[in-house]
């Protein structure tokens, strides 16, 4: 049975794209057939995230105004062949598609892939509700931050609204030497406020930025990030997965301290 | 930050939990300043008639209470009204 997930976030800057592209290849490498919809118009950035941005040829608009197939739209990823990505157009804007437009395209890709994942444009506005109009859940991106997480309590209320019947938080970009300091919101802190089920907590590491840079997703990769996504992909898949210690980072030394 | 403004300031963390906690329960109920304003002004205006209030110190905020029909958090409109005088003989009106 195929599912698609809309990664959300209200804010900008959190995260969602970096999610999705992660997600969506930590998917795959669990062997899922997965196809990426970017769906911030104007403004793309998943195919860059990806590394895939010389190989577009036609976009979402292109297949939902019916100039192309979705097929001849969607682009192989580079490592996993069973990994698609359906990049957006860079010119027009939100009002280019409609939510029921979306949602036909949604439900015809159902019948092709096990997962479906689109990244959010930030915002509440057109682009927001074109992205969530075809999704059964959403993935609440957000970070430890008051308006971060201001901007994802209005979005879990206007996916409530809308009927989304399943929100699962991630909770983005943590620093554990802050928060130990008490100078960062803690991922229970952030849980409490919102109050939604969590599906996985990352840290804020630089092999992210390493990463976009060289356009590869990390997921899977020994880093503590790549490991998070992971875990994530795996509850999506329904697995029990315990939530990853962040303290890992810190020496030995520090370590065999702590616990006497 | 000096080594003695670790005693008396509370750590930041705490306090963006305190200030978000207090900001989405107004968020949530959908209540825009202005209509605060409003309430407040109304309920200055019916008190004054039976008491003399510092209008100044009056502070009204929508919050979260435990509510024990629903078992739950609801949300309360919480005014702090101080009293200067109480007005004996209310003018019948």
């Amino acid at each position: 049975m195929s599912e698609v997930i809309v990664v959300t976030s209200g804010k900008g800057g959190v995260g969602k794209t970096t999610t999705t592209a992660n997600v969506g290849t930590g998917l795959a490498m669990l062997n899922k057939k997965v196809v990426l919809i970017d769906t911030d118009i104007g403004l793309r950035n998943l195919d860059v995230v990806m590394g895939l941005e010389n190989r577009i040829v036609y976009n979402l608009v292109d297949v939902v105004k019916g100039n192309c197939r979705a097929k001849q739209a969607m682009i192989k990823d580079k490592r996993y062949p069973n990994l698609f990505l359906l990049p957006c157009a860079q010119a027009g804007d939100k009002n280019s598609v409609s939510p029921e437009e979306m949602k036909k395209l949604t439900d015809e890709l159902r019948e092709e892939f096990d997962y479906i994942i689109l990244d959010c444009p930030a915002g509440i506005e057109q682009g927001f509700k074109n992205a969530i109009a075809g999704a059964d859940r959403a993935i609440v991106v957000t970070m430890p931050e008051v308006s971060a997480i201001r901007d994802a309590d209005r979005i879990i209320g206007l996916l409530e609204a809308n009927e989304k019947k399943r929100a699962d938080l991630v909770v983005n970009r943590i620093r554990m030497d802050m928060v130990k300091r008490g100078e960062m919101m803690s991922i229970d802190d952030v849980v409490e406020i919102l109050a939604i089920d969590l599906i996985g907590a990352v840290p804020d590491d630089e092999n992210i930025v390493i990463a976009t840079n060289n356009g590869e997703p990390l997921v899977g990769q020994d880093s503590l990030a790549g490991q998070a996504y992971m875990n994530i992909c795996k509850r999506i898949l329904g697995e029990e997965v315990p939530l990853l210690d962040l303290n890992k980072k810190q020496g030995l030394f520090s370590k065999l301290f702590k616990r006497s | 930050m000096s080594i003695f403004d670790v005693f008396k300031k509370k750590p930041s963390g705490n306090v963006a939990k305190d200030r978000l906690k207090l900001l989405l329960v107004s968020d949530r109920a959908n209540c825009s300043p202005e209509v605060m304003e409003l309430i407040k002004n109304d309920i200055i205006n019916v008190i004054k008639k039976y008491m003399e209030i510092d209008c100044e110190g009056l502070d009204i905020q929508i919050t979260q209470t435990e509510s024990e029909s629903t078992n739950g958090a609801v949300p309360a409109l919480i005014a702090n009204i101080p009293i200067k005088e109480v007005k004996h003989n209310a003018d019948n009106q």
